[in-house]
């Protein structure tokens, strides 16, 4: 079976990955994670907050914290328009939004398929990197997307653990 | 075919802990001299339904102790022994191994059920019951409903079965709900309001004419909404007697080992709050109660050498002020002793002046590490108490307060907020941004004329209204906004009070008034200085609450 049919097949797959652009960068994360993708808008902003936390939006009646990854890892060209993209996680029991540069697919990785990380290859600190996934050219940089949002440094949570 | 009978538990362990704090009450409130026939039938008739139970599902060491305990409790109602102080011992002892059988039971621990010892209280319980019997009085029968009389009877005898029996119908009159049920309708009702809301929005801009019924009917949906909403949120008031309930047992028990007498009154117990409230102020009024007994009171000796009675009274009263619950915990007791406050606040190298006011060396009691007491008891004097109970109480919005009067007592003052979820708001405009502010902590808006803003040098800046001068709060400088308005005059003031202390708020403008669902920020987010929550507007968008406790407090240390 060549790489592209497993790829599509899943089926032994160890686990499936949403991967998103973040300037000239791929990431992804766990799929599992993701509980919806919207666009960007009508964000409220919070007193005081840091740049890269934007505000607060409702969805669906729930008010939710949306950060810009671009901002706080100083990635890509931040503007906001109609292909901004919005990813709403759910991580430990909370709900919280990122703005990426743009979503691509849903890929399925095994073990044989993700290498250790050596330091100094992502803007994002290795503590919160699970792996490099290699698919086809693609390098995906995966990130432990929970570690990361429930962090002290992204300023989400009173008292977080590092 | 085997029913899984697991799916009872849950039932039988929420009753039989109603039936525990059943007989607690009744057993604090005997009377060892001459007690009520028909206190003792209710306990007794709470062990028996305890025992049953607990055979049925299999729980033995339950069903031993109540066995034992319904032996005693039914020569005890039918007469033929009589109560002695020992006995309400041994039964308040014995309902506290039932606690903590019930909870190993709840949690699944079997074993830990099974090493709880009840072989010395069930031995204790049959020593007390081995006294000789006095002869029998008349017939005890509790289904004779007081129409067959006995010719052997005393007339003392004679008894009224009746009214407990109604009393018992009307407590059948309940459905047992689950909280998440009804927490969930409370949402829907929520997203209802912020729909109706929505629809109210948009109508305003029609053509009152054309669209007559239209608007008339979201007028009629304006009012349903309105009482459903009210309707439901009663659901989830309950009286605040459930959290007093258990302070009789407790004050009992503590001034028995404090070696001092003490009687406590309550009053207002059917002023009725949000069950949330209720679990969650339970424990900092136990820990007021302890110290009111622990500090505050005096022994009898102490007492009656100033002059007072030997028993000392603690009252907790409830009562509604406002659109807030008002919890009073009081003491006949020796006050705070202000020179003591004073002295330790100065060994700590706390900042405070010998000629403060009463009320502000009072407050020194809330900052942390703060105690004045001698001796560290495993009930009180490790400091770490007030501070806690204040910012517990502050986490629930709400606020507290304390009055003392040396030798004469001292009273603590608990306010929290009614309701949880609704508030009646007034928007307004900053910036690009609508903030809501509570229309109870609104005095009046107005548009102050330039020369009455001053400066303070290195304080801030001061509004004069009507002679006072009261300290400007700057909002956009506050949370870094950019303003529509910069000067006071070009704005709007919001003259906001609480607790005593005014501001004045610099906005840029009002939107409007209503009533607004308030969602949790800090359900995804973290606490926001200043905010007290958010809500969602007619346009859906997000608009902050502020937290006018908050920003008042900001204020203070400036501009006196």
């Amino acid at each position: 079976m060549t790489e592209a049919a497993l790829e599509t097949a899943g089926a032994t797959a160890a686990s499936e990955y949403l991967t998103f652009t973040l300037g000239d960068e791929e990431y992804g994360i766990d799929i599992l994670k993701v509980q919806e993708i919207r666009g960007y808008d009508a964000v409220t902003k919070i007193a005081n907050a840091p740049a890269f936390i934007k505000g607060v939006i409702n969805l669906r009646g729930a008010i939710v914290p949306i950060v810009d990854l671009r901002i706080k890892f100083n990635l890509g060209n931040i503007e906001y328009n109609e292909f901004t993209v919005v990813i709403i996680l759910h991580v430990n029991s909370r709900v919280v939004g990122i703005v990426v540069d743009g979503v691509s697919d849903v890929i399925g990785l095994r073990d044989g398929q993700i290498n250790p990380v050596p330091d100094l290859v992502a803007s994002i600190d290795t503590r919160y990197l699970l792996g490099l996934g290699s698919i086809n050219e693609r390098m995906l940089i995966l990130v432990d997307i929970e570690r990361l949002m429930t962090s002290r440094e992204m300023q989400l949570i009173e008292d977080a653990v590092s | 075919m085997s029913i899984d009978i697991s799916q009872f538990h849950l039932t039988f362990f929420d009753e039989t802990a109603e039936h525990l704090s059943e007989m607690e009450r009744l057993l604090v409130t005997l009377d060892v001299r001459a007690p009520d026939r028909e206190q003792l039938n209710a306990i007794f008739r709470a062990a028996h339904s305890i025992k049953g139970g607990a055979g049925m599902f299999g729980f033995p060491e339950m069903a031993a102790l109540t066995h034992v305990l319904e032996s005693l409790l039914d020569r005890l109602r039918s007469g033929r022994i009589a109560l002695q102080a020992a006995m309400v011992d041994a039964f308040l002892d014995a309902r506290d191994v039932l606690s903590a059988l019930l909870a190993h039971y709840r949690s699944g621990d079997v074993a830990s059920a099974q090493a709880v010892a009840i072989d010395g209280i069930c031995e204790r319980l049959e020593a007390l019951a081995n006294v000789e019997e006095m002869a029998p009085p008349a017939r005890i029968d509790d289904d004779g409903f007081g129409l067959f009389i006995d010719p052997l009877a005393e007339p003392a005898s004679v008894q009224t079965p009746l009214p407990a029996a109604r009393e018992r119908g009307a407590e059948s009159a309940s459905i047992r709900v689950s909280v998440e049920k009804v927490d969930q309708l409370i949402d829907l009702v929520g997203e209802l309001v912020i729909t109706q809301a929505m629809l109210a929005q948009t109508a305003a801009h029609m053509d009152p004419v054309l669209y007559e019924i239209l608007l008339k009917g979201l007028m009629q949906l304006e009012r349903n909404t309105r009482d459903l909403q009210e309707s439901v949120m009663s659901i989830r008031m309950l009286p605040i007697s459930f959290a007093f309930n258990r302070f009789p047992r407790l004050v009992r028990d503590l001034a028995g080992k404090l070696g001092k007498q003490v009687e406590l009154v309550t009053s207002g117990e059917n002023t009725e709050l949000d069950k949330g409230l209720i679990e969650m102020i339970a424990d900092p009024l136990t820990h007021l109660v302890r110290n009111s007994l622990d500090h505050g009171i005096e022994t009898p000796e102490q007492r009656r050498a100033v002059g007072k009675r030997a028993t000392g009274t603690i009252t907790l009263s409830a009562s509604h002020q406002g659109g807030n619950i008002a919890i009073d915990v009081a003491d006949d007791g020796a006050g705070l002793d202000r020179g003591k406050i004073l002295a330790t606040a100065q060994q700590r190298g706390f900042n405070i002046a010998a000629n403060a006011s009463d009320r502000e060396v009072a407050a020194l009691i809330f900052e942390p590490g703060f105690s004045t007491a001698d001796a560290v008891t495993d009930i009180s004097g490790r400091g770490v108490g007030m501070d806690v109970v204040k910012r517990n109480i502050s986490r629930l919005g709400g606020s507290i307060d304390v009055e003392s009067q040396a030798g004469l007592g001292t009273r603590m003052t608990i306010r929290l907020p009614l309701t949880l979820a609704i508030l009646d708001g007034m928007t307004v405009a900053l910036g690009d941004e609508v903030y809501v502010i509570p229309l109870n902590m609104i005095v009046e808006t107005l548009q102050p004329r330039a020369d009455d803003v001053k400066s303070v040098t290195g304080q801030g800046q001061l509004v004069h209204v009507r002679g006072e001068y009261l300290p400007l709060i700057v909002l956009h400088r506050l949370f870094g906004i950019a303003p529509l308005r910069q000067h006071p005059a070009e704005g709007v003031l919001v003259l906001i009070e609480d607790q005593g202390k005014k501001a004045a708020l610099f906005i840029d403008a009002l939107v409007g008034q209503q009533q607004v669902v308030i969602k949790s920020l800090e359900g995804n987010y973290r606490k926001v200085r200043g905010v007290s929550g958010a809500t969602i507007m007619g346009d859906g968008r997000v608009a902050l609450i502020l937290d006018v406790a908050a920003l008042l407090q900001m204020t203070q240390g400036c501009c006196k």
